[in-house]
Parts: structure tokens; C-alpha cells; sequence
């Protein structure tokens, strides 16, 4: 497959709010398949269960929001608008429930809204802990998994065994893996793996069954290493705050076109929330356990029992060799916005430079943000800083 | 006007008795690191004022002093200190409230300068947004000791064994031991049990009279009365004696009003010639307090009862803190409060109170940076209709950035909703542009 060739199919499933592909593999496998908004569920589970997580990211802007406006009021941000929208406009009729992870407010409430707007729907609220103690956060997280394992069970209609498990496990494993070689390639040689077409890439992990995404990622491996592309004057940068209400497509590419690499990001974080494999064990939901209490990356809804705020997102710049940092957050994200100071503090005290701005899943006018970004890739490539 | 002008507005024991119990807790804290106490800020929802106290700890809460700011009309120069200091204007403003306060010297209510934090107790009960609210006062404190107790979220609308295991867990492993610590001394368990058995007590006293509302007239505000009734025993004084004493002279006092089939005290005098019962949703805005109270009581509308007075606990569905078994009341009590309930739950809380208390209607006062409580207030407003068809109202405001009040526009807001109320009460029903269509 060529580069343009994997694209088309990529840009397909993120244009399709109507979810041909789901409604396709659920009459390909007679099975079901399960909603989930971001940041993280544990797929794993649901793959193990023969269905298809499906990953909803609202409906960027896609979709004209009618029915949903009247849900929510003026502050609050956009992702739960479009999501309704495409529930009570049937478009989400495919899913067989909708899960709901312990992120924000927001998203808390919209899962009791679900149970009422869907009754006949599975509607869960997935908490997480924010004790990291194998035996405290441990214990509950424990149970969180198994009540979803016999949710899961009881709407596929068939046991599930660890094997089962850890199928799904190895499976994830080996989409974890080549998503590693992507972002490694991606820091290494940046201009053969565009912001744009790596953003699609991994956001097809949203719709794609998990073998055919991994696979679909090894093509793409394949085919950029083939490319002859254009080396450009970029700046590197590391774009944070974008981990639930994805920015429209075209602002992705405005940032990419202002003059920034963007090599390292948090966006579609649900993918690379456990950066390292799980492994596999006669105790697999000891080791998704596990590996969410000790394995995953620092966020915003999650709790830093250390204090050391900030200190993840140094770490990405100083892997990617990032010249500064993009605080790019959707308006009226509580997290996002909460935790920016915080971050910014602790860039101040490495100097390292940051430019700010705010986005929603329908912004049309990117030229602002266009000219701000560019400014700052121009600050730095003249001076080194910002 | 329903109140009489001319009527002397008179403080009643408790009002009196309230503010003596606030102003020592202050000088308390002003005294505190000279006479080595240690000082505690927690939040209000899931609030473990006994195990503080257990340890002679003094607690304090920062979502209070950010409504005392505003009520004193200082919220507004904290916010703008905050936002200079990079804090988004889309965020919570009690938090930029609380930073704003901080950076501009920490200056409490009675004008003394508050103490710094020994301990942050972020007790995470049904709002995110207080983890970020710890995350910063943690770095702002100099990465001060800080202690987190998850409470998780009734999602499925019910405790459960696991989610009271894991909260019994915590305290007994994480926050006892955090506490001894600090305050360097063990926890007395004796002098727990004993101050959850005051709670107890001084909880029943809350119980009717809040239920008191049930009455006809309703001899107490339960939202705009109903925050200073809740002042006590959601703060730092549920487990104490003067805690117990002053519900006691409360009740006596809302008794009195029963029995004199007097309506509510307002802050113009005692409110006659009810006309409006309403049950309301969601906080109420604290800088322009007075204002908005006027609006209702101009009126003659007296809430009967509101969610805002169950976030720092839930008692009138029959919880009480139980000596007898100190962990798991103290887990019950964080799991079980208003903002920790889904929103199926909430709706039929609400449900239950507009029946209950024999309402006209029921309204939201949706606050711009309260996503804890705002997120869903439209869907709850049209299941309450559809379920009870009683007229409900939607007016918007802020906690504590007065820039988000527009006295103008909810006053236009209420005068319709009352005249609403009034139509539906009439069962007089004019079809809507749709329904002629």
C-alpha cells in the first residue's frame, strides 16, 4: 500500500460519524461492540469478550450541532454536545454500550445523562483509582475490571477466560509496539512521518480492529521509509492538553504549516496511555492492574502522588529533543486549563519555551493560531527562545 | 414587598451564636502556629472534620474562604490576580478565588492573616477540579504534605461494598498514619467515637429543620437561610459541642416560628404571605448574595428545599455519622454526598423533594465554573417537568466572580418563571409556538 493509499482509508474512518466500518465488522463477526470516550478504558477486556471497542472523540466538525446545544450550556465544553448529537441522531445505534472513564466532571455526568437519554443501552462509569497502592487502588481497580469483565460477558454471551485475556493483551502488546516505532521514527526523522497523516493514523485506532490497525501502521512504516519528502526548517515541539476533545484536522495542520514538528503530543492518548507491555500471566487482570498502577503516563485527571508536576512533560522534551512546548487545550477543559500553570512553572524553571492557546473540536478559523505558533517557531529558530 | 419595613430586623440567638462560633475558630487559626496547633485545609464535600478534630487539629476550608470573599466584594481583584498569574478564565473561580486570595497575602474573613497549611487533606469527593485545587496549593505551599482520600462515584447510583472497603482502607492506612504524623500524636480513638456521637445529634437537629419546610407556611428559607444553616456542621464545627448547641437553638427557634405560623427570617425581617414554593438546584451565587435573596422574597418565594444545602452530606434520607463503627460512617458520609451521586439519583432526590415539600416549582441556578454541578442541569430540568409537571426555571450566575452576575437579566428570568408558576397553578395552559404549529 502507498502512503496516500493508507491515508485515504485513515481519513475514511475519521469522516465516517455514521460508523460504516463498526456496523460492517458486527455483521462480518456477529458480535458487538463497545463505545468508550477518552482518555483510557481497557480495550483488552472488550476485545477479550469478541467484541469492538470502538474509541468516540465527539464528532470534531464533522456535525451540526441541532439537539445538542440544548444539552449543555454555553461553558461547557464541546465534546459532550457532539457526542450527544450523534447518540440521539441514531448514529451510535451500533454500539451496544458506551463507557464512560473517570476524567472530568464533564464526562462523569454525561454517563448518568446516557442512562437516561438510552435506557435500553449499557451505560457504565469507569473510575479509576487515584491511589496507586497495589493493595488499596489496587484492590478497587480490581474489582472495577472484573464488574466489566461480567458486563462484557453478560452482553457478548460467553465466558471469558484469562486466555482469553491475554490474547487481547498480546494483541494491544504488539499495536503498543509498532505505535512505539512510529513516535521513534517520527523524533528521529520527523519529516517522514507528518503530524497529519500520524495523527490519522493512530486515530483509525479509535474504529480499526486492533490486528488490522497494527497492520495498517506496519504498511505505513513501510511505505514513508520510501518517500521522498522534503527535510523543512521545522522547530520540534511537544503539544499537551489535548487529550480528550480532539482539534479539527485542519488546525493540525496549520500548527504543522506554521513552521512545527510536532514530535511528541498527548492527543489519542488512550493508545499510549501504558507505553510498555503488559505481560502476560495466569492473573491478566492482575496485570492490567498492574500496569495501570504503575505503568501509565502522567495526565491531567490523573493524581501525581509525588508532586512533581511537570516532570513528564520535561521528560517528553528532553526524549524528543523538542526545542519548546504547545499548551494546546479545548476551552472549558477543567483538567487541561487546571494543570497548565502548574506545567508552565515547571518549563519557566528549565527554561524551556511555551506558547499558548485554546481550541474547540469545531474551530473554523485557524489562522490566528496559525500566525501565534508560527511567531513562536520563528522566535525560536532565530534566538532559541521564545 | 412581603416582609413588613417596618418590622426591626432582628438577630435571633442563633445567627449570634453562629458568628461568635466563626469569629473564635478565626481567632483560633490567627493564634494557631504560635500555640503549635497544626492546621489542616480540606473541602467542604467529604469532609472529615471528626478525624481532624480527633487529632486537635484545626481545619481549614478553602471553598468558604472564597465565598466570604465574595460576599465581602473581594472575589473579584483575587480572580484578576489569579488570571495574571496564568489561571484561565474558564476555570473554577473559587480556585482562582482561593489563588487569587493567597498571592495577595492570605488575608481571611475577620481581616487576619490565615495560617499556612501543616497538611492539604484533598479529600476527592465528587470534584475533580479539587485534586488541581490541592495540585496547586501544593506547589503554592512549598510541596506541603499533602493526602489524598479517593472517594469513588456512585455511578451506578449505589455505594458499594468495594467503593466503602477501599474509602474504610484509605483512612485507616493512609490517612490516620498522615495525621499521626503531622500532629504527633495518636489518634484517640475514644475522642473520635466521641465526636461522632455529637455529630450525630446536632445532624437529627439539622434534619428537622430542614424538614421543617414541609410546613405550611415554611418557617425557614432552605437555600438562602438554608447556607447559614448549613454553616456549622458542613465546616469546622460538626463533632463539637458548640456545633450541637447552636442546632439546638435553631430548632427551638424554627419551632417557635411553627407554632407562630411564621414564614421565614429574611434580611429585611421575617417574610409573611408565602406565595411561591420552590425547590432549587445548584449553588447560589455569593457576590451579590443579598441581591438575589431580594429577588425571591420580593416575591414572597421561599424554597423549601435545595441540593445546595446536602454537598457537605446528605442526613435527611436517614445517614447520620455512627460512633459505633467510625470508619465506615466517616466512608459512608464522603460516598454518600449530593455532588458524589449520579445524575439519575440527583433527579430523584429533587423528584422526591418537590413532592415532599409540596412545591410550586423548581429552578437552577446553573454556575458557569461548577462543572460538577452544571454538566446535566438541562436534562435535569426537562425530567423534572416531564415528571412532576411543575413549572421549572433556568437561570445562570457564578460562585464568586461577580462579572458572571447579571442582576438585570435574572431578575427579567424569575419575573417569568413566576408568572409561569402562576399559569400552571391555574392550570390555565397556553400552547407553546410548537405545539399551535
Amino acid at each position: 500500500m502507498t502512503v496516500q493509499e493508507i491515508l485515504r482509508q485513515c481519513e475514511d474512518l475519521y469522516n465516517d460519524i455514521d460508523f460504516a466500518y463498526v456496523r460492517d465488522w458486527k455483521t462480518r463477526h456477529g458480535a458487538g461492540a463497545i463505545g468508550y470516550m477518552p482518555v483510557y478504558v481497557p480495550r483488552e477486556l472488550i476485545r477479550a469478550a469478541g467484541m469492538l471497542p470502538v474509541g468516540i472523540m465527539g464528532a470534531g466538525d464533522l456535525l451540526e450541532i441541532i439537539k445538542g446545544d440544548a444539552y449543555f450550556q454555553s461553558y461547557i465544553c464541546h465534546i459532550p454536545r457532539s457526542t450527544i448529537e450523534m447518540g440521539v441522531s441514531n448514529r451510535l445505534d451500533c454500539l451496544d454500550g458506551m463507557l464512560f472513564p473517570a476524567i472530568c466532571d464533564v464526562i462523569r455526568n454525561l454517563s448518568g445523562m446516557w442512562k437516561l437519554l438510552f435506557p435500553g443501552k449499557y451505560a457504565k462509569y469507569v473510575d479509576f483509582p487515584q491511589n496507586f497502592d497495589a493493595e488499596l487502588g489496587g484492590t478497587f481497580y480490581r474489582h472495577e475490571l472484573r464488574g466489566l469483565l461480567a458486563d462484557f460477558a453478560r452482553i457478548s454471551g460467553r465466558e471469558i477466560s484469562n486466555d482469553d485475556i491475554n490474547e487481547a493483551i498480546v494483541l494491544y502488546n504488539e499495536n503498543r509496539r509498532v505505535i512505539r516505532e512510529l513516535y521513534a521514527l517520527r523524533v528521529e526523522r520527523p519529516h517522514l512521518v507528518p503530524t497529519y497523516e500520524m495523527y490519522l493514523i493512530l486515530r483509525a485506532s479509535n474504529i480499526l480492529d486492533v490486528a488490522e490497525h497494527t497492520a495498517l501502521m506496519r504498511d505505513y512504516l513501510t511505505a514513508t521509509l520510501r518517500e521522498e519528502r522534503p527535510v523543512r526548517d521545522n522547530i520540534r515541539i511537544v503539544l499537551t492538553g489535548a487529550f480528550c476533545e480532539q482539534p479539527p484536522l485542519g488546525l493540525i495542520r496549520a500548527l504543522e504549516n506554521s513552521g512545527c514538528n510536532i514530535v511528541d503530543d498527548d492527543w489519542m492518548l488512550g493508545a499510549r496511555y501504558m507505553p510498555d507491555d503488559i505481560p502476560v500471566t495466569a492473573d491478566a487482570i492482575g496485570a492490567l492492574t498492574d500496569a495501570y498502577l504503575t505503568g501509565t503516563v502522567a495526565t491531567a485527571s490523573k493524581y501525581e502522588e509525588d508532586g512533581n508536576k511537570g516532570a513528564y512533560l520535561i521528560s517528553q522534551v528532553t526524549r524528543s529533543g523538542a526545542d519548546g512546548v504547545i499548551f494546546a487545550a479545548p476551552s472549558f477543559c477543567d483538567p487541561a486549563l487546571l494543570e497548565r500553570p502548574m506545567q508552565q512553572e515547571a518549563l519557566k524553571r528549565e527554561k524551556i519555551p511555551y506558547t499558548s492557546f485554546k481550541y474547540s473540536e469545531d474551530t473554523g478559523q485557524y489562522q490566528v493560531i496559525r500566525e501565534q505558533t508560527g511567531t513562536f517557531a520563528d522566535a525560536i529558530k532565530l534566538w532559541g527562545d521564545a | 414587598m412581603s416582609t413588613t419595613a417596618t418590622e426591626s430586623v432582628q438577630k435571633e440567638q442563633s445567627m449570634l451564636l453562629q458568628k461568635d462560633m466563626i469569629a473564635d475558630h478565626f481567632r483560633r487559626l490567627g493564634r494557631a502556629k504560635e500555640e503549635g496547633k497544626k492546621v489542616v485545609y480540606t473541602f467542604v464535600p467529604g469532609n472529615l472534620n471528626e478525624l481532624i478534630l480527633a487529632f486537635d487539629m484545626l481545619p481549614v476550608h478553602p471553598e468558604i474562604n472564597a465565598l466570604q470573599s465574595a460576599m465581602r466584594k473581594k472575589s473579584a481583584g483575587y480572580i484578576r490576580e489569579a488570571e495574571k498569574h496564568g489561571h484561565s478564565e474558564d476555570v473554577c473561580t473559587y480556585v482562582k478565588c482561593d489563588v487569587g486570595m493567597l498571592k495577595s497575602g492570605n488575608i481571611g474573613p475577620t481581616g487576619e492573616k490565615l495560617p499556612e497549611p501543616d497538611l492539604l487533606l484533598l479529600s476527592y469527593t465528587g470534584c475533580f477540579t479539587f485534586m488541581k485545587w490541592f495540585e496547586i496549593l501544593r506547589k503554592e505551599y512549598n510541596d506541603c504534605a499533602t493526602v489524598m482520600l479517593h472517594v469513588p462515584y456512585q455511578g451506578d447510583g449505589a455505594i458499594t461494598e468495594e467503593a466503602r472497603a477501599y474509602v474504610v482502607k484509605q483512612l485507616r492506612e493512609v490517612l490516620v498514619p498522615q495525621l499521626e504524623r503531622i500532629s504527633g500524636r495518636k489518634l484517640d480513638h475514644d475522642r473520635l467515637e466521641e465526636l461522632l456521637a455529637s455529630s450525630a445529634r446536632a445532624e437529627e437537629d439539622l434534619v428537622s429543620i430542614l424538614e421543617s419546610a414541609k410546613q405550611k407556611p415554611s418557617p425557614i428559607d432552605a437555600y438562602f437561610g438554608g447556607v447559614y444553616y448549613i454553616g456549622p456542621i458542613f465546616t469546622a464545627f460538626r463533632g463539637r459541642e458548640s456545633c450541637e448547641e447552636y442546632y439546638q437553638v435553631l430548632r427551638s427557634e424554627v419551632e417557635e416560628r411553627i407554632r407562630m405560623k411564621s414564614g421565614p427570617i429574611t434580611p429585611e425581617g421575617p417574610m409573611h404571605n408565602e406565595q411561591y414554593r420552590l425547590v432549587v438546584e445548584g449553588p447560589p451565587n455569593w457576590t451579590s448574595f443579598r441581591e438575589f435573596w431580594k429577588m425571591f422574597y420580593d416575591e414572597s418565594a421561599v424554597v423549601v428545599a435545595s441540593s445546595y444545602t446536602k454537598v457537605g452530606g446528605i442526613y435527611d434520607t436517614g445517614f447520620r455519622h455512627d460512633a459505633r463503627q467510625p470508619f465506615e460512617s466517616l466512608a459512608d458520609y464522603c460516598l454518600g454526598c449530593y455532588t458524589n451521586l449520579n445524575l439519575p439519583s440527583r433527579i430523584d432526590l429533587l423528584e422526591k423533594y418537590i413532592n415532599e415539600y409540596e412545591a410550586d416549582g423548581f429552578l437552577i441556578n446553573s454556575i458557569k465554573s461548577c462543572n460538577s454541578f452544571s454538566a446535566g442541569q438541562l436534562l435535569i430540568l426537562n425530567e423534572l417537568e416531564k415528571r412532576t409537571g411543575k413549572a421549572g426555571g433556568f437561570i445562570e450566575s457564578d460562585l464568586v466572580d461577580p462579572r458572571y452576575f447579571s442582576a438585570a437579566n435574572i431578575k427579567n428570568r424569575l419575573e417569568s418563571y413566576f408568572q409561569m408558576v402562576d399559569a400552571k397553578r391555574q392550570n390555565r395552559h397556553t400552547p407553546s409556538s410548537r405545539e399551535r404549529a
